[in-house]
């Protein structure tokens, strides 16, 4: 048991965190990286571009990427550090962080040596940004039920079918899509791994804005679209295997990391905040929920760690992997209730006030917050993964 | 970094639960819950050849000299088993306090001898007003000529009643502050002016006691460390043997989860096992998320105190904050989810609850360790 980096790994957090320190320009600094991973407007996107351009040329993009293909070939452990790093030093969600995370391994493993030479640069560079095409209307949870249709028309096959909360679409050149192409398999199946040009004739791309107010989902139609044989990704109808990857790295990356930083925030506010005359940390209801949160921030850490240490050793994943999700996504959603407990009617003004200069943050995290108990699997879903798959408990 | 067991802690934990599956069963502890003492010679004697009864003191004090994380390990063991007994009081509290602050003629007279099982220990430090910091010691010791006298109450005493020794904390000073003030002192099982009663404790496989002082006059040699310097060293030890009661939790819960799981798989109605209903299932993955989170700062708390990391008290409050809820949580819902049968006496979720319950309030429950914890993130 050793909660201590290394050697090595000090002195390699500590050079990430120097260059961090000079180069990460003021202007583009995040509270909450998960929530604003979109950026919210073209000139946002713009400047978040040139960052990670910087970054590259610094050779700080996909570092866990092997080095014949542009990174590093950074172990796993290196990898976590730059991201507690990255979060912690307020840098933004890179533009092209789905692809770097999900189609970059994948294209490592799965792709032809064309499609890596294609793809795999302009991903680092962010030449070209990338959307996911998984999720359906009639497909969220039991994504396997997908029924966008892609039918073999010789050299090319024609896609036909809608996607829905396509994060980015709006701003993406491409869209990593799965897509049925045997229909009468079983569900698993039938399933192939695309590679769209979002520039298609046939893909029309609409935005759907959440509660909050934000552009960060869109739906996205796809209406006699086609797309070259050279574009599938891995053997045909093997889609769900060539998936399966990608869904395990966004599950176990899910939740946030910024929590610390929002309990330290609501604390410091708890102590200035008036909340009847008196800073409300005089309120042992206020005090007892802060310290629940810190509680509850530590053991997702630790309980992260020790998921991640599971990985180091080479063991198969225990219970830790697949509480994350449901744990960190429902901590996220309690902190954002604490923050309009403390806060009150502060914390529903999308606006800066003279006694919380920061509202408009609590205002987003209330309604924002919904999200991640439902995004990349519901809570209930979680909850039965976790009854069946790690207890082994009877499928209903 | 690296937050797992090593081969050696693995093979503890393998040897304990083959020993305690061996000579714990239920039987022998609702045997235990019968008597006043809730321990046999036999069981005792078996921990010492296992050397579990010196698995932290020092070497040169007859012990294994091993942290807080190996101790982890086998707590989660003994929780498992709801062993019975008074290991937590003699070895972890009484024998640790002897080993913590104690001369090295003190050590040399106890602590191996605890250690081969041949003495036992308590530590008698809280009182009727139940407080668990240093305000909490109030009973009084007057310095003599000879040396101290104290009279008062401890209450809540963890097996006093099997004691060979007793430590008792007490108040030797009113200081510029709570923790100035308080000493610790050896009382020795037959001193004059010593009454102990047993309490009927919710827990009838570890004894609490009362334990009564009326002008005990021990003499100066009697004295643990150094005079009005007693809480730094007690509060050390408090917080081990906390930590060491967390991982009992995660070990007890971690039982009854699988008791319920294994029932939820067996029992039928409506047609299907009940596991298969979503009602039943997502409690049981709830269960399981309490347990491993509990378990996570359970594991660091230990790490924070073996390396004496600055957190090492926040650690320990976190860990046993999140210890007392989840207990309190598996367990009930463990009753819940077996129905009617979990209600028995005959079931042996009984046995899990009523630990469960009696190790939430000790060494101050949830709410007590969030208020402090409030206290250390405010700076």
């Amino acid at each position: 048991m050793d909660f201590a980096d290394s050697s090595e790994h000090a002195a390699f957090r500590a050079e990430l965190r120097q260059w961090l320190e000079t180069n990460l320009p003021e202007d583009i600094k995040v509270d909450d990286a998960a929530d604003q991973r979109v950026a919210s407007d073209r000139e946002t996107l713009e400047k978040r571009v040139a960052w990670q351009k910087q970054m590259h040329a610094a050779g700080w993009v996909g570092i866990s990427w092997p080095r014949e293909y542009g990174g590093r070939g950074a172990e796993f452990m290196q990898q976590v550090i730059f991201d507690e790093e990255y979060f912690r030093a307020r840098a933004p969600v890179l533009p092209t962080a789905n692809a770097l995370n999900l189609l970059g391994p994948t294209l490592i493993h799965w792709g032809s040596e064309e499609q890596k030479q294609r793809h795999l640069p302009r991903i680092l560079s962010a030449d070209e940004l990338w959307c996911q095409g998984y999720s359906e209307p009639g497909a969220g949870g039991d994504l396997a039920s997908l029924r966008t249709r892609a039918v073999d028309r010789g050299d090319h096959f024609v896609v036909n079918g809608q996607k829905v909360w396509t994060s980015g679409a709006h701003f993406a050149d491409w869209c990593f899509l799965l897509v049925r192409t045997d229909p009468d398999a079983p569900k698993h199946h039938g399933i192939s791994y695309l590679l769209v040009d979002m520039k298609t004739p046939g893909v029309t791309v609409r935005p759907l804005v959440l509660l909050n107010g934000h552009r960060h989902f869109n739906e996205v139609f796809f209406e006699d679209v086609a797309v070259p044989k050279q574009n599938l990704v891995g053997p045909l109808n093997q889609g769900w295997k060539v998936a399966i990857t990608t869904l395990m790295f966004e599950r176990s990356g899910a939740g946030g990391r910024d929590h610390a930083a929002q309990i330290a925030r609501l604390a410091e506010l708890a102590r200035q905040f008036p909340n009847r005359q008196e800073p409300a940390w005089n309120d042992s209801h206020i005090r007892q929920q802060l310290a629940q949160l810190a509680i509850d921030v530590k053991a997702l850490q630790v309980t992260r760690l020790r998921g991640l240490t599971r990985r180091l050793r080479g063991e198969p994943p225990g219970p830790e992997g697949s509480i994350l999700k449901l744990f960190g996504s429902e901590l996220a959603l309690r902190i954002a209730d604490f923050s309009s407990t403390l806060l009150g009617p502060y914390a529903t003004v999308d606006a800066p006030t003279e006694a919380v200069p920061d509202a408009a943050r609590w205002h987003n995290r209330v309604l924002g917050a919904r999200q991640y108990t439902i995004a990349g699997g519901t809570s209930e879903i979680q909850r039965n993964i976790i009854g069946e798959r790690v207890l082994g408990l009877p499928k209903g | 970094m690296d937050i797992g067991f090593t081969e050696e802690q693995e093979l503890l934990r393998e040897t304990a639960r083959k020993f305690l599956d061996a000579e714990c069963d239920s039987r022998f502890v609702r045997a235990r819950m019968a008597e006043g003492a809730a321990v046999t010679d036999e069981f005792w004697q078996k921990l010492a050849v296992q050397g579990w009864l010196g698995i932290v003191y020092p070497e040169a004090d007859g012990g294994s000299g091993l942290g807080l994380v190996d101790l982890v390990v086998l707590m989660e063991e003994m929780g498992r088993r709801v062993m019975p007994g008074p290991f937590l009081s003699t070895v972890l509290l009484g024998g640790a306090a002897i080993a913590e602050a104690g001369t090295s003629a003190q050590r040399r007279e106890w602590l191996p001898r605890i250690a081969a099982g041949e003495k036992k220990a308590a530590l008698a430090w809280t009182e009727p007003a139940l407080r668990w910091d240093a305000a909490g010691i109030a009973l009084p010791a007057r310095e003599t000529e000879a040396g101290f006298t104290l009279s008062g109450t401890k209450l809540f005493v963890g097996d006093a009643h099997l004691a060979d020794v007793l430590v008792v904390a007490a108040r030797t000073r009113d200081g510029s502050t709570m923790e100035d003030g308080v000493s610790l002192f050896l009382m020795p099982k037959d001193t004059a002016g010593l009454t102990i009663t047993l309490l009927p404790t919710i827990d009838e496989t570890r004894k609490l006691c009362e334990v009564r002082l009326d002008n005990v006059a021990l003499p100066a040699v009697f004295l643990i460390g150094d005079k009005h310097a007693g809480w730094a060293p007690l509060s050390r030890v408090v917080a081990r043997a906390a930590v060491a009661l967390c991982a009992e939790m995660c070990g007890s819960a971690q039982q009854v989860l699988d008791m319920t799981v294994d029932y939820a798989k067996l029992r039928v109605a409506f047609g299907r096992p009940i596991g298969s209903y979503q009602g039943v299932k997502h409690q049981a993955a709830d269960m399981l998320v309490a347990i491993e989170n509990a378990k996570s700062l359970t594991y660091y708390a230990a790490w924070a105190l073996d390396q004496g990391v600055d957190d090492g008290p926040l650690a320990v409050s976190m860990a046993k904050a999140a210890a007392s809820d989840m207990a309190r949580r598996v367990a009930g819902t463990g009753i819940q989810l077996h129905g009617g049968i979990g209600m028995t006496w005959e079931h042996d979720l009984q046995l899990y609850f009523k630990r469960a319950k009696a190790s939430e309030v000790a060494f101050g429950d949830a709410s007590w360790h969030r208020e402090r914890i409030a206290r250390l993130i405010n700076g």
